[in-house]
């Protein structure tokens, strides 16, 4: 590997920036934090900015910002219906969180808060509650009939129920490992093979040059990629809860 | 790997929270709204055009329908116009065909007449002078007189057979 304290794992390390205590708990303003607060500001900023000038025709900018707002929009109304506007505001807030979360990420000496399963596990916990919590105001006990798959012999009941409930349970886990597992994998990866390049030369670093620049490409796609399979699966969860079957 | 170390969850934990949460309040109290209402005024003015545009149309397909009923009307018109025109000349002509052919009519049987009886006189003039040409002639030739009723009578007989 590269020089010490630099290996692919390296760019993943919480670094405290500010220490911050609450109480007895640390809550530490770190880099995460960091990239975190500037997905806060950037985000805003990208929409409000965008959008400050409310022309009928938009510009290049402010296509950009309704296209996001558009985007989310059909995503939810094609898995939910027009039930699920009022979560409209939830489901676009994770959908850029993420997206900007992982872009930031791309650039060089930045630090990627998705790639914290922490972090992602997180957002995945809190939407499965979310949803589950939906779930049962929305349908009282009637809920647990979504365990039970519709169209199947009460013999295979005993086979089923528990099949379904481990995999309504495990949604977080899935949730949250995709993104987590993608983001860190594609990150060790670049770092690996940009460390080739030193290691290699300028002759012999051609080679995983060429690749690095593919696969920044091929991130800058999951990064995208995986924002919207977090929102979609959301969606879809959403869409459970209001519908059940 | 540092994803895995207990001691930065509770910092990133608690900064995910404070910034989600305020990117959730900004999305929907600032954000959300405004793109909302810029793309509903959008629509609105799509749908208000559209309409405008649909009726702007439904104008010109009736300014159309009546140029084209006059159009129509003065074609119309105009042939009715011809029509009476032509009927009227063809009658017109026909009469003075008519009034013109029975005048031709009546000089050419005029003249037919006119003819005949020039024929006639002149038929008789002839039989007169050859007579007295036969009469001259033979008296010259034979050495005696030949009477007027003789000579009158072969050229009679000569001019017969030469009508016959």
């Amino acid at each position: 590997m590269a020089a010490e304290g630099h290996g692919p794992l390296a760019q993943f390390e919480i670094k405290t920036l500010i220490p911050l205590k609450l109480g007895e708990i640390d809550v530490s303003f770190t880099n995460s934090a960091l990239f975190m607060s500037l997905t806060l500001v950037l985000v805003t900023l990208f929409l409000v900015l965008g959008m400050r000038k409310r022309a009928l025709v938009p510009g290049r900018w402010q296509s950009m910002a309704e296209m996001s707002y558009e985007f989310v929009a059909n995503l939810l109304r094609d898995t939910v219906g027009s039930e699920g506007r009022k979560y409209f505001p939830l489901v676009f807030t994770l959908f850029m969180f993420i997206l900007f979360g992982n872009m930031l990420g791309m650039i060089p000496y930045s630090f990627t808060f998705t790639s914290h399963v922490i972090v992602t596990f997180a957002m995945a916990l809190a939407v499965f509650i979310g949803v589950t919590v939906l779930g049962f105001v929305k349908h009282g006990f009637h809920f647990f009939s979504f365990f039970v798959p519709p169209g199947v012999s009460v013999v295979l009941w005993p086979l089923m129920i528990p099949i379904e409930i481990i995999s309504y349970l495990s949604r977080p886990i899935s949730l949250s490992v995709r993104l987590f597992a993608n983001l860190t994998a594609g990150h060790t990866m670049l770092k690996v093979f940009a460390g080739f390049i030193i290691s290699l030369g300028v002759v012999g670093g051609v080679l995983p040059f060429a690749f690095v620049v593919a696969l920044t490409g091929l991130e800058l796609l999951i990064a995208f990629l995986q924002a919207y399979v977090f929102t979609i699966l959301t969606c879809f969860y959403i869409n459970d809860a209001l519908h059940l079957h | 790997m540092p994803q895995l170390d207990p001691s930065t969850f509770a910092p990133q934990l608690f900064w995910l929270l404070v910034t989600f949460v305020l990117l959730y309040l900004a999305m929907w109290k600032i954000a959300l709204p405004k793109i909302g209402s810029i793309l509903q005024d959008r629509q609105e003015r799509i749908d208000d055009d559209l309409e405008k545009a649909e009726k702007l149309k439904q104008d010109a397909e009736a300014v159309r329908e009546a140029y084209e009923k006059t159009v129509a009307e003065g074609r119309n018109k105009a042939q009715e116009t011809i029509r009476s025109a032509s009927g009227k000349m063809a009658a017109e002509a026909a009469a003075q065909h008519a009034t013109l052919t029975e005048k031709l009519n009546a000089q050419t049987s005029e003249a037919e007449t006119r003819i005949n009886a020039a024929k006639e006189q002149a038929l008789a003039n002839i039989r007169t002078v050859a007579t007295e040409v036969t009469q001259a002639a033979a008296g010259k030739l034979i050495g005696r007189d030949i009477s007027e009723a003789d000579a009158e009578k072969a050229v009679a007989s000569i001019l017969d057979e030469e009508r016959h």
